[in-house]
């Protein structure tokens, strides 16, 4: 089935369950309470977003730079840093990686990055056990599916759903406390970071001046998955790059807010290199892959250029009236929600996944969100535009070239504009009926009644009326 | 004061009341109204749609039709941001472009026509009622309208607004998007009648048709009761 | 081995070779970035006396449940880890060598045990102690957080692995906000910075389930601050 099929089917298996929509309304209308207060403390939060769209343009602009200066400097101090094109390259150097280093446990905080190059299923492959560690994520893993929303990943469980998955997985006793449900994770998941060996991260930014990566999290385990085993691996994509450390002062706290609505996440960690000399821990080594992955491709369009601003906040998908309804999973892809629909075509076709930037009313509540002021719903409208380009749909041109015969000659729309209501007339005799033009409106909602005189004509009458 | 109308396609032939109520306002305001033969759509439908050629030509109509107007007034958000906002980058690096420049700076969406160009709030409006207000997204996101309607509906003699919850959440009318996605665009207009008839009002007002045509057509086949909408002129016409 | 490394950039220069428009400098209502952004002007405002520093740290700590306290001096300090020890029936707790840790550990009664970490340590005894007890880099009033690094809070683990962590600070250790907690970094390790800076803003927490808050995740359950002047 191709995805744009498989799509459709999905939205509206979703669309029609009200109780889960329900559920993430709910949760998502207290994240907007929250952000909004974290917002009101800002001086002036446009300013602010002005400032961090300058700070992610720069380093996107001049990417090259920033990450030679990276490399540089993360390796004056112990660090490797591999260049990975394509994701086989990134799997295949963690993979070679794990096996030279006779790793036999893998404990990973969350990273975006490993589920767009399929990570964990090639290390299984391998044979390691690889289990992850953020609450969200390790919920998603036992359930063998993927994250929900990039940054909630299981949002859309309720408690009796984790407590019965708890129950068959880990053997847990069943509980309604998701105080309890946390600690049975918590239970099982310390007893990984001491046996772990090797630990695998993203990041949510490279800093080019200093040679580190940053990670945002509120639970701890990225700490631990950083702190504990010998080998400590980060699988960050190459945007992420950002110019000075002291411009996280301003890129933290816009995370936190874009992203759960907090002032502050609870643990924002800078990591510049493996255990240095005088420390009385941290891994041996470090390493980052820099994965491209298409995203020079993204690059190379100066227009959309800005996408590779995104700190995956996922303040876009929170505020989307898309997503709310259709929820994650039905985009099928990586990174979910506006961005995803963004994004995704310059990753993985635009023929193939244009349907996303189709599927949107362009109500522009995700540009308005966004801590970086990504112009996110026009690009939507210029993917569309450029698969257009690219490739007409036989039937869309047909129909766009009658339109253009019809609105471009204004006796012809005057004539249609008389004959509506008599199409309305004839319409009850289709409705329902595989030959109503109407039906995707009208098996829904009714259609509004033509009516018999169009404003020009009224207009025409008036005139001739006051002569 | 000249005020030339832009009736998009779909209020000429659907809503023709939006379009006369529009008239009686700026007349009573003591300005002039023209109203210039020929033109039809704004090219939305298919500058949305990715055909932004097809688009141009259905455009390029226009961009003649309103050439000497002074000010151009429009009903809908939605078109109104098209000549406002799009035409400009529909023919950039074209001959028209300064043509569509020019038009894009004399475009108003007719609430904000009223307050910012006309200075006008109290438009000597009696409306006995009680109404919430939609915020068309196109008129608020890509115009910035959001003050304007409001201010216009608050003084307006007898009428009591109520705000919705989520106010500024999309109806899920989006153009072709609703016939499209249509069971997205429902879900989307279920979301936002519920915040509607949870106000208890009994009118549903809004600066744009097209968002009202999806809510009516939600509301007429599942409301519970029965709550009418109307377009922003429509409230104001009335004395 | 650095990979494809050339190739990489090689796409890059070519792709940047157009350069990109400005698109945030005209979506939404047309403000224009300056060029140059001092952004902490658009950040909360912090106030200016050291005294309303100190009462929003206080706050903040309060929204974000850390407990802070303010202690006359190290034996005050020693005398609230005991009161907590107590309450907890703490057996061990953790701590590295420093100034302030080592003024504080004199006065903790004999009864707890002290687990010394800077010359190695042994993972599980570590896990198994009851609390961890840091020395900081900084306080940042703006947002409630405390600044740790491996060279000033005894490594990494300290302060994530045993269930309650317990930092010490000097009052004069308060600083406004990020920027200025960042600028004091740089200006005290230069070019050779800790291989892992932090900041701390309460204790671990998650809100994965229902979005219901629930502290304690992976790392500390609770978090207290004692100040001494
Ligand atoms: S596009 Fe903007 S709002 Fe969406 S995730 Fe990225 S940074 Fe956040």
């Amino acid at each position: 089935m191709s995805a744009a099929t498989q799509f459709h089917t999905d939205a509206d298996r979703t669309t029609a369950d009200e109780p889960r929509r329900a559920f993430i309304r709910k949760a998502l209308h207290g994240y907007e309470i929250k952000r909004d207060e974290s917002k009101a403390a800002f001086s002036d939060w446009q300013q602010a977003r002005d400032a961090a769209a300058a700070i992610k343009y720069e380093g996107v602009n001049r990417l090259d730079a920033y990450l030679r200066e990276f490399e540089e400097k993360f390796t004056a101090r112990g660090g490797k840093v591999f260049w990975a094109s394509t994701s086989a390259q990134a799997r295949e150097y963690i993979q070679t990686l794990a096996r030279e280093r006779e790793v036999k446990s893998i404990i990973k905080s969350k990273a975006m990055t490993s589920e767009e190059i399929h990570l964990n299923e090639a290390l299984e492959q391998d044979g390691y056990e690889v289990v992850e560690s953020d609450l969200g994520e390790f919920i998603q893993q036992l359930k063998h599916e993927p994250p929900y929303h990039f940054v909630f990943p299981c949002m859309h469980l309720k408690r009796d759903e984790i407590s019965a998955l708890f129950e068959k997985e880990l053997g847990s006793a069943p509980t309604d406390s998701p105080e309890e449900l946390t600690m049975i994770a918590r239970r099982f998941l310390r007893r990984q970071y001491l046996k772990a060996d090797l630990g695998i991260s993203g990041a949510n930014f490279i800093v080019a001046e200093t040679g580190m990566i940053s990670i945002t999290e509120n639970e701890g385990n990225a700490r631990l998955t950083t702190a504990m085993p010998r080998i400590h691996i980060a699988l960050v994509g190459i945007e992420k790059v950002i110019p000075k450390l002291a411009d996280l002062a301003l890129l933290l706290p816009m995370l936190a807010i874009g992203g759960t609505g907090q002032h502050l996440t609870c643990y924002n960690s800078m990591y510049g290199g493996p255990r240095q000399e005088g420390e009385v821990d941290g891994p041996e080594e470090f390493h980052v892959v820099l994965l491209d992955n298409h995203r020079t491709r993204l690059l190379a369009d100066a227009q959309q250029r800005d996408a590779l601003h995104c700190i995956r906040c996922g303040a876009c998908l929170n505020v989307c009236p898309i997503f709310k309804n259709i929820g994650g999973h039905a985009y099928g892809t990586t990174y979910q929600g506006p961005i995803g629909s963004v994004i995704t075509p310059h990753f993985r076709g635009l023929q193939d996944w244009k349907h996303l930037s189709a599927a949107s009313s362009l109500c522009g509540a995700c540009t308005e969100a966004c801590p970086v002021k990504i112009d996110i719903h026009h690009h939507l409208l210029h993917n569309r535009r450029n698969a257009v380009a690219e490739k007409k749909v036989w039937w869309e041109r047909i129909i766009w070239f009658g339109f253009v015969q019809l609105m471009s000659r204004p006796w012809a729309y005057r004539l249609s504009t008389r004959f509506a209501p008599l199409g309305q007339w004839l319409h009850p005799f289709l409705q329902n009926s595989g030959l109503d033009p109407l039906h995707a409106w009208t098996s829904t909602r009714e259609f509004p009644q033509a009516a018999t005189t169009s404003f020009g004509d009224l207009w025409r009458a008036r005139k001739v009326g006051s002569k | 004061m000249r005020v030339t109308l832009f009736v998009p396609c779909f209020i000429d032939s659907l809503y023709p009341g939006v379009a006369m109520a529009m008239v009686k306002v700026i007349e009573r305001l003591g300005h002039e109204v023209d109203y210039p033969e020929g033109q039809t759509c704004c090219g939305q439908p298919p500058f949305n749609s990715g055909y932004w050629d097809e688009a141009r030509a259905v455009a390029e109509r226009q961009l003649a039709v309103f050439r000497d107007a002074e000010v151009v007034v429009s009903g809908s958000g939605s078109c109104g941001a098209m000549f406002k906002v799009f035409y400009p980058e529909l023919f950039a690096k074209t001959a028209q472009e300064s043509a569509a420049q020019a038009l894009s700076a004399k475009t108003y969406e007719f609430s904000e026509f009223l307050v910012s160009k006309l200075g006008v709030r109290d438009v000597g409006a009696t409306f006995e009622g009680k109404v919430t207000f939609h915020d068309g997204c196109h008129g608020l996101r890509e115009l910035g309208t959001k003050a304007a309607p409001r201010e216009l509906l608050r003084h307006v003699k007898g009428l009591e607004l109520i705000e919705m919850g989520e106010a500024e959440a999309c109806c899920g009318f989006g153009g072709m998007f609703a016939v499209k996605f249509p069971q997205i665009s429902t879900a989307m207009a279920e979301v936002k009648c519920n915040s509607i008839v949870e106000t208890g009002v009994e009118y549903v007002v809004s600066n744009d048709s097209s968002c009202l045509m999806q809510i009516q057509g939600y509301l007429s086949r599942h409301s519970p009761r029965v709550v009418k909408s109307l377009h922003l002129a429509e409230v104001l016409a009335r004395t | 081995m650095s990979g494809d490394r050339e190739a990489i950039l090689g796409r890059i220069a070519e792709a940047l070779r157009e350069e990109a428009p400005r698109h945030h400098e005209h979506v939404g209502n047309g403000r224009h970035a300056s060029a140059a952004p001092a952004f902490q002007q658009w950040l909360p405002p912090v106030g200016a006396s050291h005294a309303a520093r100190l009462e929003l740290f206080s706050q903040l700590c309060e929204v974000l449940r850390t407990e802070f306290k303010h202690c006359a001096n190290a034996n005050a300090a020693a005398k609230h880890i005991a009161a907590l020890a107590k309450e907890g029936n703490w057996r061990r707790i953790a701590l590295h060598a420093g100034e302030l840790n080592d003024a504080v550990a004199a006065h903790l009664p004999p009864t707890l045990d002290l687990m010394r970490i800077e010359s190695g340590y042994d993972r599980d005894a570590l896990e198994s102690c009851d609390a961890g007890l840091t020395e900081c880099e900084s306080l940042v009033a703006q947002t409630g957080s405390v600044c740790v690094t491996s060279r000033s809070s005894g490594g990494r683990t300290l302060s994530v692995l045993p269930p309650h962590h317990i930092v010490l600070a000097r009052e004069n250790q308060l600083v406004a906000d990020l920027t200025a907690a960042y600028a004091e970094l740089a200006q005290k390790y230069g070019s050779s910075y800790p291989s892992f800076l932090g900041f701390i803003s309460g204790p671990s927490r998650t809100g994965d389930i229902e979005r219901i808050l629930v502290l304690g995740a992976h790392g500390p359950r609770r978090l207290t601050i004692l100040l001494v002047p």
